[in-house]
């Protein structure tokens, strides 16, 4: 089926096999393998993207759902060069280990403050209920949201 | 002076390019015309295989070729166990990449399918037709020594594959039969899922002309994947190259060579054409490695006053359906050694027993043995106080082996190199407040509150070497690492190393060791691992042992790197090299400090070779192999204070406490990264996660959806604080840290929720402690 999807501000047209998970599409024919795949029952979150704005755990809609959609990845969220402040608070405040739920982690968080300015902790463990991470154990992650929470609630 | 590098907790410079999506895992690599596999995997945990169809599959679109083990034949070699633990009259049981005549696990593959894209060679794969004759299976590792059990190997009589005994059974005996005090448990540690977020993955290119093999995969040590795959394919391991990229984290499930591995490669080879697999997480939970699988029978003896004599266990430990890579090591040698943990107790033994059984083979998952003899201890400590109504931290404190700085021989011959064990321990409760904690506990309790605090005390061993000792205990490959240290002529700097970290923050770590050492800046050091060809050999990352003993290689390549450049700059400066003076990054004449060469000056210099002094080799380019004299011996103290809701089971952990000891700390924050996640891994074990079978071998937790993975709503922020007592023997005084947080964790919090449950007589309750579980076991004391 024909598909046209636009991801990180660039229009794409593509012939896609019907069953053709949104994460696969942006995997394979864009090579935007930035957006990981950790798990197949959509419970771990490294799949993570924005589609129309929205956090969507891009492993559990089919590309030909996203026909006409605009989509972000990780790949897209740094702005004119430079960071998304969630990037920067990750890096900063050692966020990420082996690296591999990170997009997600990132995708997710970036939405949850842009809605959710001044967060509290509680708030934040609760919603990254979604995301799973094995290396760091959350505290830093944490700790990297809520940096980007308080900025944006100030 | 400028800011010491060696202590600073920097910002990892791995990260750039992992928060912005552009590192590049196994799977995100493409070769053109690449072919996905997938692998044809028995439903049943023993089944003999009668009969495979697969002409259905070979008809499908896209469909190249479909493999069975007879197909492959004498084609690969079996995969190899690498760790034969001498005297325990081990059998190693033949495993081949895919199995013949019969499946023995849930998981096992019978048969490959090639096909041009990873839908329709999952398509096919399960078009193929495959007769099975199921078989009793047996799970329980105990069950399955028992007579009568189904034999999962017709050449491993009674399912034992080894038994290995540590120490004096009738020394034992006569202190245990002598003791005022016994205390015992059967203690399950119970089956986990090591869940690495990147599922494993592997892909291979075969040059028919050159006969080279390149093989990308998710490996915690290529230089071992090497080895092994040149083994098991035939080929020259000089025509074998291991790549493994970005790796996204291991935990120890990343160091065996699995079948997957050998079957891209040997695919590759037949087709001609790149071949790539790439698990999913349900195949991961099948396939790759499980951690733990003990059923432990402890006993501790004590005196009345409180001394500690001695521990003894039969271990039951399950191995799955085959011996993988190092599982016999793990309830041997990385288990039994650890029985006297921090405490000055004389008597030790152990029976361990490895089983095969009919569940995913077990092998080293963080901590491997080593949570499991801490758990047993730690549990066996609070029993002792509970006999003798003694506060379980007088009693740890009575019987704490005091500071030592140069070695402390104990009763399982181990050497420990230094450690201050009172120090940290005396930290962690003044951090905790474990006096006023009391006061508050039996408050609660007047009103009904279930408060608990549980309190461990550890050492480890880790930083694996010494290779004489890996000979001795049977591990067939040695534990030394090696590494270049390479300064271009415009002085920048590339260090080669043949561990493998895959998210410990290694590259930043041991930049920061070389920085220190030579006086480069940081961000001129990049630190390059991972690939065969570009690295030199070492044996992996894994038993936290990268920054002790790779760094322990890059500090000695670097000194012998500041010497050369401490004659060369006094050639130069036509002074004398006794009267040269270093300090950050600059050489310069004694008395006269204006005169002076900077490190990279000397660098240049060193490669123009214009003006050598007599005998000098040109170049500026050093490397070392380091076989460290020892292991490191991290320690310390974890608190957890939890309290239980008697009406729902529910656990709340609400705080956690934890002071390790791992030497000077070259990056605290990274130090602190280790220990939040083995923290939370071990926590888990104790609280929720657990691999669940059914009697006749189906994985029940067979998905995230089942197997619960610690979430960040399940914990609070975690307090840390440290102790600094350096290792005697180490370059630079460092520890591993990889593995402490995991092994202190679950006996911390498993004893915080028997304390809180005291009031109720709740002495044991199986792990993973559910809220189901809690709640069951409230009810049954009839609160």
């Amino acid at each position: 089926m024909q598909v046209s999807i636009t991801v990180n501000g660039v229009a794409h047209e593509r012939d896609v096999d019907p069953r053709t998970l949104l994460v696969h599409f942006l995997r394979e024919e864009l090579d935007l393998t930035g957006t990981k795949i950790g798990c197949d029952t959509s419970q771990c979150g490294a799949c993570t993207v924005h589609l129309n704005g929205k956090v969507l755990k891009s492993c559990t809609l089919l590309a030909v759902q996203a026909d006409g959609a605009e989509v972000t990845t990780i790949e897209g969220l740094a702005e004119n060069g430079q960071h998304h402040p969630m990037q920067t608070a990750f890096w900063e405040n050692h966020g990420l280990q082996c690296g591999y739920c990170t997009p997600g982690m990132i995708m997710a968080s970036a939405a949850f403050t842009r809605d959710n300015p001044g967060a509290s902790e509680s708030d934040i463990r609760h919603y990254l209920e979604g995301n799973i991470c094995r290396c760091t154990g959350y505290h830093n992650i944490v700790k990297a949201v809520k940096q980007v929470a308080d900025a944006a609630g100030a | 002076m400028t800011t010491r590098i060696f202590g600073s907790g920097i910002k990892r410079r791995e990260d750039p390019r992992l928060i912005t999506g552009e590192a590049r895992y196994t799977d995100d690599i493409k070769l053109p015309g690449v072919l996905h596999m997938a692998v044809v995997r028995s439903p049943y945990a023993h089944a003999n295989i009668l009969s495979i169809d697969s002409s259905a599959a070979e008809a499908m679109p896209g469909v190249v070729a479909v493999y069975t083990g007879a197909d492959i034949g004498d084609g690969l070699a079996g995969i190899p166990t690498a760790w034969l633990i001498p005297d325990s009259d081990l059998k190693q049981p033949t495993h081949n990449a895919l199995a013949i005549d019969k499946a023995r696990y849930v998981g096992d593959g019978v048969a490959i399918v090639l096909a041009d894209d990873r839908y329709r060679a999952q398509d096919a794969a399960d078009a193929v037709v495959v007769e099975y004759d199921e078989l009793d299976a047996v799970i329980d590792p105990e069950a399955a020594t028992k007579a009568g059990a189904p034999l999962v190997h017709d050449d491993v009589e009674g399912n034992v594959a080894f038994r290995w005994v540590m120490g004096d059974r009738e020394a034992s005996d006569a202190v245990f039969d002598a003791a005022d005090v016994v205390v015992s448990e059967r203690i399950l540690q119970q089956r986990l899922l090591p869940t690495a977020m990147e599922p494993r993955a592997a892909m291979a290119q075969y040059n028919a002309a050159t006969a080279e093999l390149t093989l990308w995969c998710t490996s915690q040590n290529p230089h071992i994947h090497r080895f092994i795959i040149s083994a098991v394919t035939g080929l020259n391991e000089n025509k074998v190259r291991v790549i493994a990229p970005e790796v996204g984290g291991g935990f120890g499930s990343k160091i065996p060579c699995y079948p997957d591995e050998a079957l891209v490669s040997w695919a590759a080879m037949q087709l001609g054409v790149p071949v790539k697999w790439t698990e999913t997480r349900s195949e991961n939970y099948l396939i790759t490695i499980h951690g733990r699988d003990h059923v432990q029978h402890v006993e501790m003896a004590a005196s009345n006053d409180g001394e500690l004599l001695g521990v003894r266990a039969t271990v039951y430990a399950g191995m799955g359906g085959y011996l993988s890579t190092a599982a016999p090591g793990i309830p041997t040698i990385l288990h039994g050694l650890l029985y006297v943990g921090p405490y000055t107790m004389d008597s030790v033994f152990c029976e361990s027993i490895g089983v095969m059984t009919n569940g995913t083979p077990t092998d080293a998952y963080r901590g491997a043995g080593r949570p499991e003899a801490t758990f047993l201890l730690e549990r066996m400590v609070d029993k002792v106080a509970g006999a003798l109504d003694m506060d379980p931290v007088d009693l740890r404190r009575k019987n704490l082996i005091p500071r030592f700085d140069d070695g402390y021989e104990v009763a399982t011959t181990l050497i420990y190199d230094s450690g201050d064990y009172p120090a940290a321990f005396e930290k962690a409760l003044d951090m905790a407040g474990y006096g006023d904690f009391r006061q508050a506990q039996a408050d609660a309790r007047a009103n009904g509150r279930y408060l608990g605090i549980g309190v461990t005390t550890y050492t480890e061993m880790c930083g694996l070497g010494p290779s004489q000792v890996a000979g001795a205990v049977g591990f067939q490959g040695g534990l030394w690492e090696s590494a270049t240290v390479r300064v271009t002529p415009t002085g920048k700097v590339q260090a080669l190393i043949g561990a493998s970290p895959h998210g410990q923050g290694s590259e930043t770590t041991l930049a920061q060791i070389i920085s220190q050492e030579l006086g480069f800046p940081v961000d001129d050091i990049e630190v390059v691992h991972g690939d065969t060809t570009e690295t030199p050999m070492g044996w992996g990352t894994y038993g936290s042992r990268t920054t002790p003993v790779t760094g322990a290689a890059l500090a000695k390549a670097s000194q012998k790197l500041k010497e050369k450049a401490r004659v060369l700059a006094a050639h130069l400066m036509e002074a004398n090299a006794d009267d040269i003076e270093y300090a950050d990054g600059s050489f310069s004449v004694k008395g006269s400090p204006d005169q002076s060469q900077s490190i990279q000056d000397v660098a240049l210099m060193a490669h123009l070779a214009w003006n050598m002094p007599e005998g000098m080799d040109p170049g500026f380019e050093e490397s070392q192999f380091y076989d460290p004299p020892n292991f490191v011996y991290p320690f310390g103290t974890h608190i957890a204070i939890v309290e239980v809701d008697a009406e729902t089971g529910v656990i709340d952990l609400q705080r956690y406490i934890a002071v390790d000891d791992c030497g000077p700390q070259i990056n605290p924050e990274i130090v602190a990264g280790q220990i939040h996640g083995g923290v939370v891994q071990g926590v888990a074990q104790a609280l929720c996660e657990g691999a669940l079978y059914s009697d006749d071998g189906q994985l029940l937790t067979g998905s995230m959806m089942d197997y619960c993975m610690p979430k960040a709503d399940m914990f609070p922020n975690f307090e840390l604080g440290e102790t600094v007592t350096p290792s005697p023997h180490h370059p630079v005084g460092v520890k591993g840290v990889g593995e402490t947080g995991t092994i202190a964790s679950t006996p911390t919090v498993y004893n915080a929720v028997i304390d809180a449950l005291a009031p109720l007589g709740i002495e044991q309750i199986d792990m993973p402690l559910t809220s189901a579980k809690v709640w069951s076991a409230i009810q049954a004391a009839g609160a």
